[in-house]
């Protein structure tokens, strides 16, 4: 999909916020950036997402063909819906921006609500739906374009524990199905290592890469309660323990 | 709110009330110097048709002046959103026009704008437009960052997200501007009517007030006092129930809030 050579960012306030990432996303690869907080995830996201350039380094697309609208999808941390419209155009937003009718793009707007289970939920407001539909919400509107990229900034983050499971399942189920290629920043060792094809680890100040660890769990949904998922968190608890500064 | 806090404001007024008939009748206060709220009724009743004729034609100023209000804080607030050479050219002027007393300015006004009616809007209009003015950009200002972004990302337009994101996320702090601004434009509206009834047009409520004056007709005078005081109340009553309608269909939080 895309590498990324000697990438940095430096803040006018002098905060290197990120020092010569250099990584491979390749297509089809669920990461799972995982780091403590100030590591740089979220500026590696933006910077992913063309929302921010790097002052040092480059990103090179396959092919050379950097993405265009729509091709990225991106899931905040909150779920950042428009409050006073349904799920429906919230979902259609991003095909409205690109000049779609509603006729016409309905059937997309609701097979891709009916995938992330909210079947039957066109017409409720954000208000009116809880925070995990909401969340399933923002995750729709990001894939309705059908992107080449998804980009998600802890999205789990504010949800319960019962929420985060389902989401996550669900996230996974979708992921197998589709091979979108995924770059998912975490806080939770548990989150990485359930989901992803690999993880990087960051440390911070300056932020740059600590570890990589390719993931070789089963691809099957009963990943959780595989001894090789117990065994992997405890991998990855050790390499963070071994790379953190104290 | 319980009942009884809803209740609460119109039994401690009419207390008030009882009280001051009770303290005007015993202590036979002079009805030129203090009237009793029995005085004030009975005058208003006695002059009723031209007491409301003259909140009339203050209402439309004030009308006037509200809908002028809205049209030019939103306008200005857009120009000065749309460019930061148009912010700076504008903000200093209307923080003048705000700080600048209009009693001030209402002479110079009236002797320009020489139709009587359309100088008691302007005067009001100055009074009345930079809650919208300043609530409005800051709605503008406030357009969550992550919202802003995923337009960007989705290749959208400046004009789709000024009316598809900017304009909506601004709309509550727009029509809580509105809210301050209906009952300024009454206030603009009656001290443009003093000022403007010293040259002799005196169609308004500020006109009945000072001719009550000049009579010693002190009850009239508070039952105009009382009118005013009533319709500014009622403005912003009505005002606040539009707001929450507007929000309520729209669904946004009164706050403002985008979640
Ligand atoms: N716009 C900015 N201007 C200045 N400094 C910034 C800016 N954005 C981020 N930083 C700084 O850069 C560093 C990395 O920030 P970033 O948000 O990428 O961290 P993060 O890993 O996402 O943290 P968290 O887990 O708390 O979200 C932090 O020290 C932050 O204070
Ligand atoms: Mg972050």
């Amino acid at each position: 999909m895309l590498r990324l050579n000697g990438v940095g960012r430096r803040f006018p306030n002098n905060v290197i916020a990120l020092d010569n990432i250099t990584t491979r996303i390749e297509p089809g690869a669920f990461i799972a950036l995982l780091g403590p907080s100030g590591c740089g995830k979220s500026t590696l996201l933006r910077i992913l997402a063309g929302l921010d350039t790097p002052d040092t380094g480059s990103l090179t697309w396959d092919d050379n063909t950097p993405p265009g609208p729509g091709d990225i999808g991106f899931v905040f941390q909150d779920a950042t819906l428009l409050p006073w419209a349904n799920a429906e155009a919230n979902v259609f937003l991003p095909l409205r921006l690109a000049g779609k009718s509603l006729e016409t793009a309905r059937p997309i707007v609701r097979d891709t609500l009916a995938q992330l289970g909210l079947a039957g939920f066109e017409h409720a407001k954000p208000t009116e739906l809880s925070g995990g539909m909401r969340m399933r919400v923002s995750i729709a509107r990001a894939l309705v374009s059908r992107p080449k990229l998804l980009l998600m900034d802890e999205p789990f983050a504010a949800l319960d524990e019962f929420t985060r499971h389902r989401l996550q399942d669900d996230l996974f189920a979708l992921w197998r199905e589709a091979r979108t290629t995924i770059v998912f920043v975490t806080h939770s060792i548990y989150e990485a290592a359930y989901l992803a094809s690999r993880i990087i680890v960051m440390s911070p100040r300056p932020g740059r890469i600590a570890a990589e660890l390719t993931c070789t769990l089963p691809d099957t949904n009963t990943r959780r309660t595989d001894p090789a998922y117990a065994a992997l968190t405890t991998q990855v608890t050790e390499t963070l323990r071994a790379v953190m500064p104290a | 709110m319980t009942s009884l806090e809803r209740t609460a404001p119109i039994a401690f007024g009419l207390l008030g009330l009882i009280l001051w008939q009770t303290a005007v009748s015993l202590l036979q206060v002079p009805v030129y110097v203090l009237p009793g709220p029995i005085a004030i009724i009975t005058a208003f009743w006695s002059d009723h048709a031209s007491l409301l004729l003259s909140l009339l034609s203050t209402l439309a100023v004030t009308a006037a002046a509200l809908i002028a209000a809205a049209s030019l804080g939103m306008i200005l607030a857009l120009a000065m959103a749309a460019s930061r050479l148009a912010r700076a050219a504008i903000q200093p002027w209307a923080v003048v026009l705000q700080v600048t007393p209009v009693v001030a300015i209402a002479p110079l006004i009236i002797i320009w704008v020489n139709q009587q009616f359309a100088a008691l809007v302007v005067c009001a209009t100055i009074v009345a437009f930079f809650p919208v003015l300043s609530n409005t950009a800051a709605g503008l200002a406030a357009t969550p960052p992550e919202l802003a972004d995923l337009f960007r990302l989705n290749g959208a337009t400046r004009r789709q997200t000024l009316f598809l994101l900017r304009l909506p996320a601004a709309l509550p702090y727009f029509l809580a501007g509105l809210r301050i601004a209906g009952t300024l434009a009454l206030v603009g509206a009656v001290v443009a009517e003093f000022v403007a009834s010293s040259g002799g047009f005196a169609s308004g409520l500020a006109g009945r007030i000072l001719e009550s004056g000049y009579r010693l007709e002190i009850a009239r005078m508070f039952a105009a006092l009382t009118l005013l005081a009533i319709t500014g109340i009622l403005i912003y009553a009505a005002l606040g129930a539009f707001e929450r309608m507007i929000l309520r269909r729209f669904g946004a939080g009164p706050s403002g809030e985008v979640k």
